[in-house]
């Protein structure tokens, strides 16, 4: 990472990202070339399939968070005998997460060609883009760009703008599919999985949007391009999404396996100690702060430590901050943040937030963190979707690296810094924010 | 071909009939849903499980016939 050569290698995504504003057409092709048949209407049957075989060998896995291989999704949805539709995931439900918004509002068009040519790949009729109903300047740059790209002929895949609501589980899949055919737009039971009948009944490969961005990539540059970067077991660059304690927080591009020092040292360095890190989002891993200069930024090399990258989310919770009031209010709000069906995922998650609480408060029964122990276990895998399991890996996280600090609580009640405003981002009320 | 228990955790209310009915593989949890242990359903259940399914008021305890490595 710290080599000059892979220092030129890298931004692959972001580069050319202007300060303020969209990347045009223009200015796109400038950078990245024409798209490599394929593409638009007179795309050849042959090529499409080319590129499920590149991104196979690119080895490139799904961004949204799961790291699934895309290239098993893709041909799920290709074999189907109905017609495909591919959808856009840019949701981006996690408080934490900026990186989809800022490839949406910046580099639109990187996005609409890794759609329509997973499209094309897949053979399916159309493409949905599918982002957070606030999402004012993303939904305006999708509009520029679709407009562009029909004026220049560039593109004739049929394409179409959806906006979801601002709820952490919007983009779960099988909500997604609710959403799109006009349901509740909640998690259903599956099977069926979206791929074999989602959108309008038909197999539905949705994709989450820097992963169609790298598939833009890997169609121009090929798979040996791709693995340039990255590690064996996870070639190509990632979109990180780093906040908290940190100089200058925003979203950067990394190769999987840079260290997170580097990175950090990237962003302007950290404006305090760093007490914790947050690894994957609300669904992720709180590791102790000294990891800072220790971790490598890949699956296989947080596996040890328990962590994922999840949807490429770092943050860095100060030395200053309370790390038990921080996992209370994260927590209350998951428990708010599930979608009211399974029993397990409503009950069980608020037991353990009301838990937390307490002991944040002092006012914990003896044996309460023996208790969310029996309960996080107890809500695991019991949901129609994951929401319990990563509510409780971010718990159980939270239990063990600020285990100080919770005994400390449940003798003493509140600290001092118990009142400071809370260091994680969490949208004020999100149910409220719904209404429109 | 095996026989598998699940329930559709979106449909069930905790009503607990079948833990009632098929305490061998069914507990229940500190809020009254289904725990489901020992899949694949053994022959000798098999009756149980499907009464256990057929009284479910909700008929959120399903029983999948698959075959083995899906």
């Amino acid at each position: 990472m710290s080599t000059q050569a892979q220092a030129v290698r890298l931004p692959r995504l972001l580069i050319g990202t202007p300060d303020q504003g969209q990347m045009s057409l223009r200015e796109h092709l400038a950078i990245h070339d024409e798209i490599p048949t394929g593409h638009g209407r007179r795309h050849k049957r042959r090529d499409a399939v080319g590129l499920v075989e590149s991104i196979e060998r690119a080895g490139l896995c799904g961004r949204g968070g799961a790291a699934f291989p895309s290239a098993v999704k893709m041909r799920a949805v290709a074999k189907e005998r109905r017609r495909g539709i591919v959808v856009a995931n840019g949701a981006e439900g996690e408080p934490a997460s900026l990186k989809d918004k800022l490839l949406l509002e910046a580099l639109p068009h990187l996005v609409l060609d890794g759609g329509s040519l997973a499209v094309a790949a897949v053979g399916a009729s159309e493409l949905i883009v599918c982002i957070p109903r606030s999402a004012k300047t993303a939904r305006h740059s999708l509009t520029q760009a679709l407009g562009e790209r029909e004026r220049e002929r560039y593109d004739s895949v049929p394409v179409r703008v959806e906006l979801v609501p601002d709820r952490y589980l919007a983009g779960q899949e099988s909500a997604l599919v609710s959403h799109l055919n006009g349901g509740p737009g909640v998690p259903t039971l599956t099977p069926p999985m979206p791929f074999e009948r989602g959108v309008q009944k038909r197999p539905t490969l949705i994709n989450n949007v820097e992963t169609l961005a790298h598939i833009a990539l890997i169609a121009r540059y090929g798979p040996e391009w791709f693995r340039e970067l990255g590690t064996p077991a996870q070639p190509g660059s990632a979109l990180l999404t780093l906040s908290g304690a940190i100089e200058y927080p925003g979203v950067y591009e990394i190769e999987h396996g840079a260290p997170l020092g580097d990175l950090i040292e990237a962003a302007g360095g950290s404006t305090s100690e760093i007490k914790a890190l947050l690894l994957g989002g609300y669904s992720g891993t709180w590791l102790p702060g000294m990891l800072a200069s220790t971790l490598s930024l890949s699956t296989e090399q947080l596996a040890p430590y328990g962590a994922v990258l999840g949807p490429g989310i770092v943050m860095a919770l100060s030395e200053e901050a309370c790390g038990v009031a921080e996992t209370a209010q994260v927590t209350r709000w998951l428990s708010e943040e599930t979608a009211g069906q399974c029993g397990p995922c409503v009950h069980g998650l608020n037991t353990i937030a009301t838990a937390i609480e307490e002991l944040q408060a002092g006012t914990a029964a003896t044996g309460t963190e023996q208790r969310i122990a029996r309960w996080a276990s107890m809500v695991q895998r019991r949901g129609a979707c994951a929401h319990p399991d990563g509510t409780v890996r971010f718990v159980a996280s939270a239990l063990s690296v600020f285990a100080e600090e919770f005994a400390e609580h449940a003798r003493h009640g509140p600290c001092a810094a118990c009142a400071r405003p809370s260091e994680l981002p969490l949208p004020s009320h999100p149910h409220l924010a719904v209404a429109a | 071909m095996s026989t598998n228990l699940r329930v559709n955790p979106i449909t069930c209310e905790a009503h607990g009939l079948c833990a009632e009915l098929l305490p061998e593989m069914i507990t229940l949890d500190d809020w009254g849903y289904p725990i489901i242990e020992g899949n694949p359903v053994t022959p000798e259940l098999l009756d149980h499980a499907q009464r256990a399914a057929a009284a479910c008021p909700t008929l959120a305890l399903l029983i999948q016939r698959r075959q083995p490595q899906r």
